[in-house]
């Protein structure tokens, strides 16, 4: 158990901390926008780890976080400016973005402690063994702090723009009109995407953040009308798919990260299954 | 310098497999991406190339081994899973395209990853080799995987050759296809299969995580060179084509380096230019365009500024820079050049000082102020606009009537002599 414990702790930070945004990205039909960033940060995470030397420090979160926030900014300025589909402007940005990270980590392979299995699906297990040192004591994992901090920003930021974050999620024109930072709200939940698919990607790898950006987020969503319950929600599932794939994983001695974002893919059926259009198919003509 | 020449030469049977691979792939993307990007399915291919990755595992595991057949096979019944997936999530949940995509890409990538790790565990997963489908390894191309490209690219430009009338309909206007009896159900089939190819031809080359961005950047790039499908067709392929054969030309100079993200970063490269140097689209002639309209519209406005003082003044010949600036409320040296280049033009004349309209010029300025005092007179009259609602709104629409258009609204207004502001409203064709 006590080997357990610091696996599924980081596994469900990293979910929880996603989902938090994850069910504003759904809510706003920005989920792709979270495939995006997840993406994109790899270059900058490489970057910062050449540069700073180390893993999960705070310049590296930063850095490769602000590429991710370039990256979304970019893919809304070809959509705007340059008159590009939106679909086609974000498969072009992160793609490109991501070769390059793949280049860099192929190319550095020697400096940086970073492999393609890594950015794939990373290494919960290890993240989750290395601990924080601070005065001669060990305080527990440090991906555990990093992702803790990550969780405690998004769960801050949900909590204080709560009413902000609601308007301009349901109703951007009322949000316009009541003088709400609509703009800045937008940017405040990119930059912490960023962040948090930065502080994630050390246990969870590249592509299976956008798992735990949008698949607790979207079966809470089909649970509940209410954005508050479906908040808590989206936490519950992070939680049960962290202890259930955990065991799951460890039982076959397959990838936990994947078993993981699996049962959380697992609850979505679910969820899909009992959802009310599944039921009443005829509902589905009706106006939403 | 050598191994550029050996390169270019194809010297090498292992150069020739890669640059023939990476080739033909970037032919098949290129015409397959550009219906899905004029569907707006871009993101679908990227979809489905994730979800391929479960099926090419469990092809490994009902195989026992690794069988070309049997991963391509998985990975096409996994991807058309994937897409029925994304269908099937959206039409039956209140969720919409981004969160089904997103949901079937990184749930089906994750099993693929699950599925990965096991086979590692086995004692054939470790020469299995399967985690060369997730970046890809085009050195490794053989001859038969090149093949296998190939019959797709083939496969794909026969479609399109022999269905292009459909698929055109289909992109267009798929109410009307469906109208004249196309088989609608059919022919996306059709392009969800021929997309599912080619993702699966790609897996090898530029793996699953890559070959989206084949699919998207060559045909986005050809869309901004033109509005025209055969040619946008011919342009994704030969951009496809390019972006393989430099990504491959820079993998074999560039020591270790893969050649799957110098594929993907040479079709960005692409796309980066065609997004600045297009015609009509891109953004240098946009920019041009805008600068060459506002230049015209400022021509206008002095030109315009100097018949509104001749109309005031008693000795209409001695407008002067000043005059100008002021009534226009611009600067001195702003005016001056205005003028300077309105007499390029031949509007306006220079004698010392003093600035005057040619008869050309006259005719150009009382047209855009008829223009001005006609569509007050239009909005007075038919929206019933107040006096002071009038102005802001010509104050556009001078650059925008045209004389045909003017002659049109004089006409529909009766010709009346006085706007609604009590002024006289020129001709363009009056003897001053």
């Amino acid at each position: 158990m006590s080997d357990a414990l610091p696996v599924i702790l980081v596994g469900y930070l990293a979910a929880g901390a996603c989902s938090l945004l994850g069910c504003f990205l759904v809510l706003r039909r920005m989920g792709m926008m979270g495939d995006a960033i997840s993406h994109a940060v790899l270059p900058g995470i490489v970057v910062a780890f050449l540069l700073s030397g180390e893993r999960a420090a705070l310049p590296m979160l930063l850095g490769a976080g602000s590429v991710g926030f370039a990256a979304a900014v970019g893919i809304e300025l070809l959509h705007r400016r340059g008159r590009i589909a939106q679909d086609a402007s974000i498969g072009i940005v992160f793609t490109a973005l991501f070769a390059l990270g793949v280049l860099l980590v192929a190319r550095f392979a020697g400096q940086v402690d970073l492999d393609m299995d890594c950015v794939l699906h990373g290494e919960i297990a290890f993240a989750a063994l290395d601990p924080l040192v601070a005065g001669g004591r060990e305080l527990g994992p440090r991906a555990a702090w990093i992702l803790g901090a990550a969780f405690l920003a998004n769960l801050a930021f949900v909590l204080l723009f709560w009413k902000e974050l609601k308007l301009s999620t349901f109703d951007p024109t009322l949000a316009a009109v009541a003088g709400v930072g609509a703009a800045a709200v937008h940017y405040a939940l990119l930059g912490l995407t960023s962040l948090t698919a930065v502080a994630a990607f050390e246990s969870v790898g590249a592509v299976l953040v956008v798992a735990m950006l949008i698949v607790p987020a979207s079966a809470a969503y089909l649970m509940t009308e209410r954005l508050g319950t479906m908040l808590l929600l989206a936490q519950a599932v992070s939680l049960a798919s962290a202890v259930a794939g955990y065991f799951l994983a460890v039982r076959w001695n397959v990838s936990i990260a994947g078993m993981m974002v699996v049962v959380s893919g697992a609850i979505f059926a679910v969820a899909f299954a009992l959802n009310p259009r599944m039921r009443r198919p005829r509902a589905a003509a009706a106006p939403a | 310098m050598d191994e550029l020449l050996r390169f270019v030469l194809l010297r090498d049977a292992n150069t020739v497999y890669v640059v023939a691979g990476t080739v033909l792939l970037g032919i098949a993307s290129g015409l397959v991406g550009t219906f899905a990007l004029l569907r707006r399915e871009s993101l679908v291919g990227d979809a489905l190339a994730h979800a391929a990755l479960p099926g090419v595992c469990a092809g490994f595991l009902l195989a026992g081994e690794r069988r070309l057949a049997a991963l391509l096979g998985g990975a096409l019944l996994a991807g058309w899973l994937g897409t029925q997936a994304i269908a099937l999530i959206q039409r039956r949940s209140k969720l919409k395209d981004d969160a089904a995509i997103g949901i079937v890409l990184s749930v089906f990538f994750a099993l693929g990853m699950v599925l990965l790790t096991y086979i590692q565990t086995l004692p054939t997963g470790a020469q299995a080799g399967l985690d060369k489908y997730l970046f890809g390894s085009a050195a490794s191309l053989v001859g038969r995987d090149v093949a296998v490209i190939g019959a797709v690219a083939a496969l794909a430009a026969g479609a399109v050759a022999l269905l292009y009338k459909e698929f055109k309909l289909l992109c267009f206007d798929a109410g009307l296809s469906a109208s004249l009896g196309f088989p609608r159900g059919l022919l996306e089939a059709v392009l969800m299969t021929l997309l599912a190819l080619t993702v699966v031809a790609g897996l090898q080359t530029v793996g699953a995580v890559l070959i989206s961005a084949l699919l998207i950047a060559p045909a986005a790039a050809a869309r901004l060179w033109t509005d025209r499908l055969p040619v946008m067709l011919a342009l994704a392929a030969a951009f496809g084509a390019a972006s393989g054969y430099v990504g491959a030309l820079f993998s074999s100079l560039g020591g270790s380096l893969p050649t799957g993200p110098l594929v993907v970063l040479s079709a960005a490269g692409i796309f980066c230019v065609s997004l600045v140097v297009a015609p009509e689209r891109g953004l240098a002639a946009r920019l041009l365009r805008r600068r060459r309209t506002n230049a015209r519209i400022r021509g206008e406005n002095a030109l315009k500024h100097i018949f509104l003082i001749e109309e005031h003044l008693a000795n209409p010949a001695l407008v002067s820079g000043e005059d100008v600036a002021a009534h226009h409320s611009v600067g001195v040296r702003d005016a001056l050049a205005m003028l300077e280049g309105l007499r390029r033009r031949g509007w306006v004349e220079r004698d010392g000082a003093a600035w005057s309209l040619t008869p050309e010029g006259s005719t150009e300025a009382r047209r855009i102020v008829a223009s001005h005092r006609v569509w007050e007179t239009y909005l007075a009259r038919e929206l019933a606009l107040p006096p002071d609602h009038l102005h802001r709104d010509a104050e556009d629409m001078e650059h925008v009537i045209d004389r045909d258009m003017l002659g049109r609204l004089d006409e529909e207004l009766g010709h009346p002599a006085r706007d609604p502001h009590g002024t006289r409203i020129p001709r363009p064709e009056e003897r001053p």
